[in-house]
């Protein structure tokens, strides 16, 4: 692998990220529970939506086959896209949603802080822009997780049962391959297994205000960011991004 | 604007005999153009009146989401995806203003949507039907609330202060909606032949339920003389949707689009379009619950409400024992 390859690859899995979950998240559109929730929802999609522009758009200059950061939404099949697959799981209830966004905005502000310092500047400017957005999505998804797990005794059961569900995903953050060593040995981002001790200890401190408790195992699923085994659930997801797109590839929308 | 036939809780416009002291007064600072207060007093039908039209526009706003949250998911760039989404995050802050207008008139807003929940409290007529292709979300951004600004524009000098200012806020995001509404039907007018089928099959079957946006004709217009008299309403439905004609016609010409109306034609006598009324037996029959989306938009509103009891009552309790917690501490 090139180490053009490989920045392609990263780019590829923070646009993914973005673009996966910033469309589950969009699915809540005109149907949360109470309306600042709909305005917080409907702004993190966006926000979501924003980076991936960014991230995808800068991953099609690296690649160099002229596709831009729509084709690379809309076009590429399941076995292309490498987020994790903790984006890619359905949204459940509300509890599941904002667990979710929890688990991945603590990662995504640890991550993200890192790439400030990138020695690509692209990364460090498209970081930059996205810092300050995922500053807040981490303060309200950990207030809202504390809300909900200190709340009333169904809130708090729904909450326990969506980290239960989400936790095995969390692990895969964690996980480095060729791609991350390339990333790393260039100075352009993190060695994820070294953010563990971090996240473990951010996630503790609010799961313990919610009075959650942290699964005791560790097992982890994985095959989203390599794109080695994908939950049934992308495909289901693309469908319907990608439907307009696929039905009219002659269109200019 | 999205209130349609709000019916005015009055029996008609008085006479200065017939006003009291205090209608009197009130009817004088309506005249000089002063701004009603929330602690001002105002009559009983006044309020009761803004009542209804805030929180049927409030809720127009709310369910208005629905028929764009059918496209979210299936946008067709990211960018759309992005200006879908800012429009719709919009529209729930109108919706938020809105309510706390209505608020400041002695109704809380989980009263006015328990209201809207058990149908004792309207949307407009406009979000019941369908959005069926691509190009129906440029159609009701141009369109729908290209009708919405009509309204809303002259409803920023209404007499009350708080549903005037938030009208202030509002029209200002909406013009934005409604040039992205343009460009998108445009991008598709302009398109390959399937694209520019999805832009006329849009413009088909919003243009007549646009038109009923502004409400019955002025002849059958049974409440507006005393929300005129109150500056509550500031024009007529007649002047409105003439208005909404004149100026959405030549925007269609240029997309080569064709209004779905042999009648139209330009009027040189009048300087306007004469055109064909939309089917107001249709209009009707939505109003009474029987539009194509009727059921499935309260049935949609219902189930996120009910779905979303225990995250209210959640965030509820978690605030109570915070507030506990800290009076305990001091």
């Amino acid at each position: 692998m090139t180490q053009q390859e490989a920045l392609f690859q990263f780019l590829l899995r923070m646009g993914d990220n973005t673009l996966i979950l910033g469309h589950r998240t969009s699915e809540w559109c005109g149907v949360a529970p109470v309306l600042e929730e709909d305005i917080a929802l409907a702004n993190t999609a966006l926000d979501f939506i924003g980076q991936t522009q960014f991230w995808l758009g800068y991953a099609g200059e690296v690649e160099g086959k002229g596709q831009d950061a729509d084709r690379l939404a809309f076009h590429r099949d399941a076995w292309d896209f490498r987020n994790l697959l903790l984006c890619e799981m359905p949204i459940g209830d509300f509890g599941q949603t904002i667990m979710r966004q929890f688990l991945f905005d603590a990662w995504h502000s640890i991550y993200i802080a890192r790439l400030l310092k990138s020695s690509d500047p692209r990364v460090s400017e498209i970081a930059e822009k996205a810092s300050k957005e995922v500053a807040y999505h981490l303060e309200r998804s950990a207030e809202t997780v504390v809300a909900l797990g200190d709340g009333t005794e169904e809130s708090h059961s729904r909450m326990q049962k969506a980290l239960d569900y989400l936790y095995p995903y969390v692990g895969e953050m964690f996980l480095a391959d060729d791609v991350d060593a390339a990333m790393v040995s260039a100075g352009i981002a993190p060695d994820p297994t070294a953010l563990r001790d971090e996240y473990d200890a951010l996630v503790q401190k609010v799961l313990d205000e919610a009075t959650l408790t942290v699964p005791g195992n560790r097992f982890a699923q994985k095959g989203g960011k390599n794109g080695a085994m994908h939950t049934e659930h992308l495909g289901h997801l693309l469908c319907s991004m990608q439907w307009l797109q696929r039905v009219y590839p002659d269109g200019n929308w | 604007m999205y209130a349609q036939m709000i019916k005015t809780a009055s029996t008609g416009v008085k006479s200065d005999e017939d006003m009291s002291d205090l209608e009197r007064q009130f009817q004088a600072r309506i005249d000089a153009g002063e701004k009603i207060e929330p602690k001002d007093w105002m009559p009983e039908d006044y309020r009761a009146t803004l009542i209804r039209q805030m929180g049927q526009h409030a809720h127009s706003e709310i369910v208005g989401t629905l028929p764009e949250g059918n496209w979210v998911t299936r946008a067709p760039t990211l960018e759309r995806k992005a200006i879908l989404l800012a429009k719709v995050q919009d529209e729930a802050g109108h919706g938020l203003y809105l309510y706390c207008a209505a608020e400041t008139l002695g109704v809380t807003r989980d009263e006015i949507t328990e209201m809207l929940l058990d149908g004792r409290m309207k949307y407009s007529s406009i979000f019941n039907y369908p959005s069926l292709n691509w190009a129906d979300i440029g159609a009701i951004g141009w369109l729908v609330d290209g009708a919405a600004i009509m309204n809303q524009v002259p409803l920023q000098r209404t007499s009350y202060g708080p549903y005037s200012r938030a009208m202030v806020r509002i029209c200002k995001e909406e013009s934005f909606h409604q040039r992205q509404g343009y460009d998108a039907i445009r991008a598709c007018a302009e398109g390959t032949d399937a694209q520019k089928k999805m832009a006329q099959d849009a413009l088909n079957r919003f243009w007549y339920p646009s038109l009923m946006m502004f409400g019955p004709p002025d002849s059958d217009s049974v409440h507006s003389a005393q929300s005129m008299a109150w500056k509550i309403k500031i024009n007529t439905n007649d002047e409105l949707r003439q208005k909404f004609v004149d100026q959405t016609v030549p925007q269609a010409e240029y997309l080569g689009l064709t209004v779905p109306d042999e009648n139209l034609k330009w009027n040189d006598e009048t300087g306007q379009y004469d055109f064909s009324q939309p089917d107001w037996g249709e209009f009707f029959d939505v109003v009474k619950g029987n539009g194509p989306c009727n059921v499935d938009r309260l049935a949609d509103r219902n189930k996120a409400w009910d779905d979303g009891a225990w995250v209210r009552d959640g965030m509820m309790a978690h605030a109570r024992k915070k507030a506990a917690a800290k009076i305990a501490a001091e």
